[in-house]
Order: C-alpha cells, then structure tokens, then sequence
C-alpha cells in the first residue's frame, strides 16, 4: 500500500517548524544556519511528495535545484561566518551589531 | 511494510531534528542534522525518487555537513553559552512563531484538495536528466553560473587583506 500524500506534508511540517524555532531560538551561526537547511530539506520533501501525487518529474527538478542553491548558499553562509569571526572573535549573533545604526 | 519504514523514518527525522536545532554543542548539533538528512532520503525512496535520494546522501549528509563540520573545527566553536540576560518574551515569540509556522503550513497544505490516488514514477538519474537537459535547460546553466558565483563570493569573503 503506498503511503498518502498527507503524511510526508505532515512530516515536512513538523520539519520546517523545528527549522524555523531552531532559526529563531539559538544564537550560534552555525546552528542558525543548521535550522535554515532543515527548512529547505522540509520544501524539498514537500515538492517530491507532490511530484508524486501528481504523476510529473518536474517537482523533483525543482528539488534539485534547490539543492544546488542550498550549496551555494552554505558555501557563502559559511564564509561570512569565517569572516565574522575573524572580526569579533564570536559567531553569537547578539554580539554582531556593528551594522546596527 | 512501506508504513513502518516511513513511520520509524519519520520518527527519527523529528527526533534528530529535535536535538540538532536545541543541543547546546555545535559538533552535536551537526552531526543529529546527518542523521534527519539520511532519514529524508528514505522518504525520497519511499516517493519513488531514488536520484534525489542518492543526491541527498551525497550533496547533503556528504558534502554540506562535512563543510559545516570543518568549520565548526576551524572556529573552534565553543557550546553555546546560556544567555547573560534571560529574554523570556523573545523565547516565548519564537516558539509561537515557529509553531505557528508549521501549523500554518499543515493547515494550508491539507486546506488543498488532494486526490486520492497516487501515481507511481520513477525519478531515476536517466529521467532527471532528459528534463534537466530539455525543458530544464536554462535553469540549469543558471544553476552552474549560481555556482560559480557562490564560489568566488566565498574565496572573496574568506580572503586575508595583505
């Protein structure tokens, strides 16, 4: 029997929720940037059970896609992190106000 | 059988998402988000997409947290520390916030009629790539030029000033 659509939106819900407290909650860089790609693994759940659901291989395209701007984004996210902490020997986020006015 | 599977998947992926996003130690953190990434890529099994699975292995549990992995080393980053000032509003607003994210999207992803039945593909890496290379095709130069992009924007980031 094959699982219904419902359940893997569900689960991706529960996903992209915990991504989003994860985003707000920490302080740490890192971690804020751990609950970002946790979002973006929750759409791209989202897009592949829908793919299904309507019998068309474009969603898990886009999934692809996504993957491949998650990359990229990591890649700089990381890199502004490495740069931060070379300025404020910190990646806690509440230290990084020198952009505040 | 195909239920188990998905329901254990499942379970594990919140629980391990659970301990990456409120663990207080970064390498632990990491290392819980591998183990949520493997659990999607069963789900992407489970949906018949068996190229996004092996791509989620390798892209996401192989590279990417490798990468957030080397620079947890690199920074040595201490476990975060409970915060000076206790913000009890701000913690409250975020929780409220994210739940009602995920409820949101839940209520707005049922609220969509969804038929009955499922039609069964089959996303292997012959099938991807003839969409890739055909209706796909600009996407996916843009994608290499993103890339690149991304790739010069870190070099420049991370770039000593002589």
């Amino acid at each position: 029997m094959a699982i219904p659509t419902t359940h893997f939106v569900i689960l991706a819900s529960l996903l992209f929720a915990i991504g989003a407290g994860g985003v707000l909650l920490r302080r740490s860089g890192i971690s804020i940037l751990l609950g970002i790609e946790l979002m973006l693994n929750a759409a791209n759940l989202t897009l592949a059970a829908y793919s299904r659901q309507h019998g068309q291989l474009d969603g898990q395209v886009f999934v692809f896609f996504v993957m491949a701007v998650a990359a990229a984004e990591v890649a700089v996210g990381l890199a502004l992190l490495v740069a931060i902490y070379r300025r404020i020997q910190s990646i806690d986020v509440d230290r990084l106000s020198i952009m505040r006015w | 059988m195909e239920l188990v599977v998905f329901y254990v998947a499942a379970a594990v992926a919140v629980v391990s998402a659970l301990v990456a996003v409120s663990h207080r130690s970064p390498v632990v953190n990491v290392l819980s988000l591998v183990i949520t990434f493997f659990c999607v890529a069963v789900n992407y099994a489970l949906l018949g997409a068996s190229f996004l699975a092996a791509a989620q292995i390798l892209v996401y549990a192989g590279a990417i947290l490798v990468l957030f992995l080397f620079v947890v080393m690199l920074l040595n980053a201490p476990s975060e520390q409970p915060s000076p000032e206790p913000r009890p509003v701000q913690r409250i607003a975020g929780l409220a916030l994210a739940a009602i994210t995920g409820g949101g999207a839940v209520f707005l992803l049922l609220a969509v009629h969804v038929t009955p039945g499922v039609a069964p593909i089959d996303g292997n890496a012959a099938a991807l790539g003839r969409l890739l290379v055909g209706p796909y095709l600009f996407a996916f130069e843009l994608i290499s030029v993103l890339l690149l992009a991304a790739l010069v924007g870190a070099l420049v980031l991370v770039k000593r000033k002589h």
